[in-house]
């Protein structure tokens, strides 16, 4: 951090950023009041829990797909990605290509099974043929972290974006801010419902894409469309050289740190597909053949994306450069917005206002994806954990719905309290967290419940509280969280594990966990619901 | 794989007529079942193993084949690049694959397997 010159931070740079600050705070407030107006439409025609927690299965299949591209590319996609490649060059894109690659998981063994055979929840599927109270807890239970991973990495990049536009260091300010940002989702899913956030979803996949778009275009311009010359430059100005280009730079150090971008890579293509509220998403169209063209749209879109993501990333390495973004945020967190400024034109009116159309967007991603997450949890512990655990399945659809609202705003203030913490982290990495933790303990369930025969419930728990615990555990104790100076508690150290990325370790462990305790179990599966399951999952047959 | 089931008509979650678990059992038995299932795993679990190593191969020689990612081809695009951007395509192409196969394959397995049981239902 030597080299931070102060004329290169932008908060020194206040031209640029104070003075346009109205239009800033104009386009933020105008995106906050369009959500809140479709969000109040929605909560109108929000009545039966079908409603509310599947949108009334009514979107069509593009719909969804668009949808699903917005519950997605969160803030570590846009943020996260781009600043990972900015300091990194080709090492960041590895998160680019998981994240995409992992949809095929999604479309070829998850999508259309679970949208015929589930109802509200990722717990429907997984306890379908199980003893219902443990498994449903369980499934409740890993939701609920998985998200809260999740809603980590968004609270983190809000903090960021807006510590950069607004100019607020100080740490009331961002905790206000993150604090706003938890309200918002908050309302967002008590009043609109499932059909609320997949409206927030669309606005904001469709202004996310266009923005990138806009300065994929302007970089690409730039450099005359030759795109051997933007890798160039980026390399030249990145001070690595052509080394910037090539694996490594990040993870090629030493062993450790190659196993750490393995169990990177694995946990992003394996995660997807046992995301709650990506699942989720699948319950809000009518049939499994609309679930399988969702995905198709999503891959498209998606895919169309972080192939931008290489403009985005490279050229912020390239058009500002490595020293002034790690001024900025040490983890790279706003190098797209700060691309934005250059390629406006810095001092500017042009820079500035696409500074503020990118950050708008960046606040809009950010929010439509925790309104997502928020649903996710809240659906489960109101399905899973209240109605069928603790009521017993006794609860009145209205009482299931109360419970669901209630929960939102408990995860909403959990969720502010835990995002002041994640501040320095990159956003990418983080949620490569949430991806590692969502295939350790969700995915082997979900496959060995949906073609495995003999699957029992206790399979079902070691596998779900198997993974989920050693991930998390691995997490803990891993640099991630101390022993390091970018770790969340830098000046304590109790990393003994020494990957950042859990995934080598606990994905097999879940799928394991899953095999050994169904073959170790006294009771015998039940054939009759394996048939029901089975029949359901590839017919459609008696599908809600 | 497909349902072309009209939604729940008003957005209303009122539960379509279940067969009972006999009657689930008995479809599972069945060989157009059994012709559908295998239609359908034959196609989706392989191409799974073969895109997930497909996958792992390109981390694996970004990991250990550095000099061979470094290679550059044209200007300064280098292998690792046009590997990364190859994972791309294939993806495309595999989901299009996919729902080819099921739009020809397994949606018409299945639409007629649900239109027997639900006329075997109002038989009964």
């Amino acid at each position: 951090m030597s080299t931070v010159h102060p004329a290169a931070t932008l908060l020194a740079a206040p031209s640029a950023t104070t003075e346009h600050r109205p239009l800033i705070i104009t386009l933020f407030g105008c995106f906050v009041v369009a959500t809140l107006v479709i969000t109040v439409w929605a909560g109108r025609q929000t009545r039966s829990a079908a409603d509310f927690y599947a949108g009334g299965r009514q979107f069509s299949g593009f719909q969804n797909g668009l949808a699903i591209s917005g519950d997605y590319m969160s803030a570590a996609s846009f943020l996260g990605i781009a600043g990972a490649i900015a300091l990194f060059g080709y090492d960041g894109f590895l998160y680019s290509i998981g994240f995409l690659v992992a949809w095929l998981v999604a479309l070829l063994l998850v999508a259309e099974p679970l949208r015929n055979s589930g109802r509200f929840t990722m717990g429907d599927v997984l306890a379908y043929r199980m003893r219902q109270r443990p498994v449903r807890t369980a499934a409740g239970t890993s939701t609920i972290v998985v998200s809260i991973f999740y809603l980590l990495a968004q609270m983190a990049g809000a903090g960021v974006l807006v510590s950069l536009l607004l100019g607020i260091t100080s740490d009331a300010g961002k905790v206000g801010i993150v604090a706003l940002v938890g309200l918002l989702m908050i309302v967002y899913v008590t009043v609109g419902g499932m059909k609320g956030t997949t409206w927030v979803q669309m606005v904001k996949a469709v202004l996310l894409i266009a923005g990138t778009l806009l300065i994929t275009f302007l970089v690409l311009l730039k450099y005359g469309f030759n795109v051997s010359e933007l890798l160039g430059d980026a390399a030249e100005k990145s001070g690595k050289g052509a080394a910037f280009l090539e694996p490594g730079l990040k993870y090629g150090a030493t062993g450790t740190s190659k196993l750490d971008f393995l169990s990177l890579g694995i946990a992003l293509v394996l995660g997807t597909a046992g995301l709650p509220h990506i699942l989720i998403r699948f319950y809000t169209v009518p049939t499994a053949k609309a679930a399988r063209t969702s995905v198709n749209w999503a891959i498209g879109i998606i895919g169309a994306f972080y192939l931008m993501t290489i403009a985005l990333g490279f050229g912020a390495a390239a058009l500002v450069g490595p020293a002034e973004i790690t001024a900025s945020n040490k983890a790279g967190n706003t190098a797209a917005p700060l691309l934005a400024l250059h390629i406006g034109g810095e001092n500017s009116a042009g820079g500035a206002i696409l500074l503020a159309v990118i950050s708008a967007v960046a606040f809009a991603t950010i929010l439509a994806v925790v309104a997502g997450l928020t649903l996710a949890s809240s659906s489960s512990f109101a399905h899973d954990i209240y109605a069928n655990v603790i009521r017993k399945g006794h609860a009145s659809e209205k009482e299931e719905v109360r419970a669901a609202r209630w929960a939102t705003v408990l995860i909403g203030v959990v969720s502010i309290g835990l995002g002041a913490l994640a501040r320095d982290l990159n956003v990418a990495g983080l949620v490569a967290l949430a991806f590692a933790v969502a295939a350790s303990a969700n995915l082997p369930t979900i496959l060995y419940s949906l073609f495995w025969k003999r699957f029992t419930t206790q399979g079902a728990l070691w596998s779900i509280y198997g993974g989920l615990i050693s991930s998390v555990a691995l997490v803990l104790f891993s640099p991630v969280v101390s022993g390091k100076p970018t770790s969340m508690f830098p000046e304590a150290d109790f990393a003994w594990f020494p990957l950042e990325n859990p995934g080598l370790f606990s994905i097999p462990l879940g799928f394991l966990l899953g095999w050994l305790g169904s073959l170790l179990s006294r009771e015998t599966p039940d054939a009759g619901k394996y048939a029901e399951l089975e029949v359901k999952s590839l017919t459609g047959i008696g599908a809600h | 794989m497909a349902t072309d089931a009209a939604p729940p008509p008003g957005g209303r979650d009122d539960r379509p007529a279940q067969p009972t678990t006999a009657q689930f059992a008995e479809v599972q038995q069945s060989a157009e079942f059994g012709e559908l299932r295998h239609a359908y795993r034959s196609f989706a679990f392989p191409l799974t193993i073969a895109f997930i190593a497909w996958y792992l191969l390109y981390v694996l020689l970004s990991n250990y084949a550095g000099g061979f990612m470094g290679t550059t081809l044209l200007g300064n695009v280098n292998v690792a690049l046009v590997l990364g951007l190859a994972q791309f395509l294939t993806t495309f192409l595999i989901a299009w694959f996919y729902s080819r196969h099921a739009a020809a394959k397994l949606d018409p397995k299945s639409r007629a397997i649900k239109a027997r049981m639900t006329r075997t239902e109002a038989d009964a």
